[in-house]
């Protein structure tokens, strides 16, 4: 495997926690790769399936969403749907040849930056493990 | 990172005019070399690339709404929070992302629209839920400072766990102020008291809501800006240590009622009791309620010190896991040790055990601290119960769409910074219902709620948020896809003639809407999407992430 493979992930996070949790690693100064652009958006529920096959077909490495816990969705259940979508764009990911594990959603609380740190690097090994996106050109 | 260099590489990118380097954006200097800038250049997009737009956002919108742009022309790129702060050892890569970030956001700000918030008018009166000492409170608060209340309880009689409450630590006695606070309650021209009462529907939001309450099989409508959530919670119904199967055994509460009548401490066992043992932490702190109920230590350091102040003989036993009067009672639990209440300590793991005794009964327990099991023989076993939730807060939860915990109590915004807010815009929150609490911590919190709902009754009219739903009619085909999704029952089927054919749509309740995006995530032909968060605009962030634009 490439030594110096680095991959790009994009990120949606949504507002209330863990974009919350994201700024809260950074103040907190918990450390993380470098490989995660963060989106922001207002709910995990609002990320159209097309987005993530969009980006993972143009190129991206990986795809992660970030919402709040079950429970603690600022629009109620947004995150809930957020869920039951993240099982179709599984099917579509391996519709489009590509590895599903490629794509992940996590909840992450606005008092998480620990474990938001966590998951970006977890994550972040995981997506080096599979190598580079053979979308990717250039 | 190289901020010099991030500077010259916006420079380099698409549509950016102007671009300098800061040292402290946020400072007022800042903001007026912004509006310089804006007005020099003739700017209509500003991008900020410093902190997160979680606190600073609002900041910069009033800076550029000042220069006379459109407040929502503002994008900001999160390279502090984000990026510098959490890859402080990672120089060049730090430099790499915070060019990505910035990229990303001149992507975005490209494609920004100014929007409108629209205004809408406040009713300007308030429904309170819960006619408790907490309801009560705030009811009367509110119409102190000239606005309609409608106070709706569902008992027949208004005052909750406070008509069983009859002596405090401090002496006094709470059930002639009691009666003045019902009396002042019902006679208050601008409280609209409706008892035996049933919230059966609650739309709208902050500013224009409508209630729809069952009084007597009769329904009525009511119009309100706010509401108060002050259901408050009920003593545990213990099933352990005898409860409901041997007389002698009772709660705290029961006691108390007893110990207020004062005719002999109880006539069943015929004149004081010589002995008396309390059992803390029924209820609480265990599997089920992992919670602590906050007010049984007090209640029952409370009621030990009444049974010694009527009958010095009598001897109290109190058995506990820990114990703490909170507060300033501490002093109450010196007392209740100088006058002679024995405190023993049990574990979790190893319960008193509580069996008949001829009349009486005898207690078991463990003693921590001789290290050897004790036995006494007692006239009363009296539980300190914990405080547990209404059942039906989960109704009313998801009536006012605001958050209750795992155990079963309303969850407030943010436990330090938001003390009386729900998430939900226009719902307050006080009393019981929240968590065990203090007659003095329920008044309290339900003057700050009533206070922060007669802010909103004080306006004339309320802004919407900018980041809602909007329809793209030529796309939408009326597949009602995004009617379910929606948890704020915002969008409508309808059917509408165009060029002699019927053609179908779907509309969104804007006064309604609050831009979750559960629609435009939905809908497979971008019939619907949310202002500033279109596909399109996140999809701009994802190519320039990519950099595949
Ligand atoms: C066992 C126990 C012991 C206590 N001991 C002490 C003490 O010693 N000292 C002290 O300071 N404090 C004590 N307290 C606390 C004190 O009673 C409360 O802080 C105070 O009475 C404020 O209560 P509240 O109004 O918030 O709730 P509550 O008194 O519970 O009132 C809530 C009201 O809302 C009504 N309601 C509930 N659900 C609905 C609904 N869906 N629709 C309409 N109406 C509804 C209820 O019928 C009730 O009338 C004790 C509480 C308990 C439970
Ligand atoms: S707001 Fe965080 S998932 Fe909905």
């Amino acid at each position: 495997m490439d030594e110096k493979f680095e991959p790009l992930i994009i990120g949606f996070c949504c507002n209330w926690c863990s974009y919350a949790g994201a700024d809260l690693a950074g103040v907190s100064r918990i450390q993380y790769p470098t490989s995660l652009r963060i989106i922001r958006v207002m709910c995990s529920g609002m990320i159209h399936p097309n987005l993530v096959v969009d980006a993972l077909t143009k190129g991206g490495d990986g795809v992660l969403i970030c919402g709040c816990h079950p429970g603690d969705c600022h629009y109620q259940d947004g995150n809930l749907k957020a869920e039951k979508r993240a099982e179709a764009i599984t099917l579509m990911l391996e519709d489009f040849g590509i590895e599903p594990e490629r794509f992940r959603l996590e909840w992450v609380s606005a008092a998480e930056g620990a474990r938001f740190a966590q998951v970006v690097k977890e994550f972040t090994e995981q997506i080096i493990n599979l190598g580079a996106n053979p979308n990717r050109s250039g | 990172m190289k901020v010099p260099d991030v500077v010259g590489y916006a420079k380099t990118l698409p549509n950016v005019v102007y671009a300098e380097n800061n040292l402290y954006t946020c400072s007022n200097d800042t903001q007026e070399r912004i509006k310089e800038k804006i007005k020099e250049h003739q700017l209509n997009r500003v991008v900020v690339a410093s902190c997160t737009p979680r606190t600073h956002e609002p900041l910069f919108r009033n800076t550029i709404r000042e220069a006379g742009l459109n407040p929502y022309l503002f994008e900001m790129a999160n390279i502090r929070d984000q990026c510098s702060w959490v890859h402080m050892h990672e120089f060049e890569k730090a430099t790499i992302k915070s060019r990505d970030l910035v990229r990303m956001a001149v992507a975005k700000a490209r494609l920004l629209e100014p929007l409108q918030r629209q205004s809408v008018p406040i009713v300007k009166s308030a429904l309170v839920i819960g006619g408790g000492l907490s309801g009560m409170t705030s009811a009367l608060e509110i119409a102190n400072q000239g606005f309609d209340v409608y106070l709706v309880e569902r008992e027949k009689e208004i005052g909750g766990n406070l008509r069983r409450i009859h002596y405090l630590l401090n002496g006094e006695k709470p059930q002639q102020e009691l009666k003045t606070l019902i009396t002042k309650v019902k006679e208050n021209d601008r409280i609209h008291l409706f008892t035996e009462a049933k919230i059966e529907t609650i739309e709208g939001s902050i500013g224009n809501f409508k209630t729809k309450i069952a009084i007597n099989g009769d329904s009525r409508e009511i119009e309100h800006g706010s509401v108060i959530v002050a259901t408050g919670a009920k003593e545990y119904n213990p099933t352990e240590y005898l409860y409901g199967q041997h007389e002698r055994v009772l709660t705290q509460l029961e006691l108390e009622q007893r110990l207020a009548a004062g005719d002999g401490l109880l006539k069943s066992i015929g004149g004081n009791p010589r002995t008396v043992v309390m059992i803390q932490c029924v209820g609480s702190r265990d599997d089920e309620r992992p919670y602590c109920s906050r007010l049984c230590c007090t209640h029952a350091v409370k009621n030990a010190l009444k049974l010694k102040e009527l009958s010095p003989t009598t001897n109290v036993y109190v058995l506990y896991r820990d114990i703490r009067t909170y507060g300033f009672k501490e002093s109450y639990y010196t007392e209740a040790r100088q006058k002679g209440v024995v405190f023993i300590r049990y574990d979790k793991d190893q319960k008193p055990g509580v069996s008949k005794n001829h009349d009486g009964l005898r207690v078991d327990v463990y003693d921590q601290t001789l290290g050897i099991p004790v036995e006494i023989a007692t006239d009363l076993v009296v539980l300190s119960t914990g405080v547990v939730p209404h059942e039906d807060n989960k109704t009313i939860a998801q009536l006012l769409k605001v958050p209750i915990n795992s155990e079963g109590f309303f969850l407030e915004a943010h436990m330090k910074l938001r003390p009386v807010d729900f998430a939900t815009d226009g719902v307050f929150l006080a009393g019981l219902a929240h968590y065990p609490k203090t007659i003095e911590e329920s008044i309290i919190q339900a003057q700050a709620a009533s206070a922060k709902a007669a802010t909103i009754l004080s306006r004339e009219s309320i802004e919407l948020e900018g980041n809602i739903s909007q329809v793209a009619d030529e796309n939408c085909d009326g597949c009602a896809y995004c009617v379910d999704p929606c948890p704020y029952k915002a969008i409508t089927l309808l059917e509408y003639m165009r060029e002699g054919a019927i053609k179908k749509t779907v509309e969104v309740n804007e006064t309604v809407c609050k831009g979750c995006g559960c629609c435009q995530a939905t809908c497979p032909k971008k019939g619907i999407f949310v202002r500033g968060f279109k596909l399109e605009q996140i999809g701009a962030q994802v190519d320039a992430a990519l950099g595949v634009t």
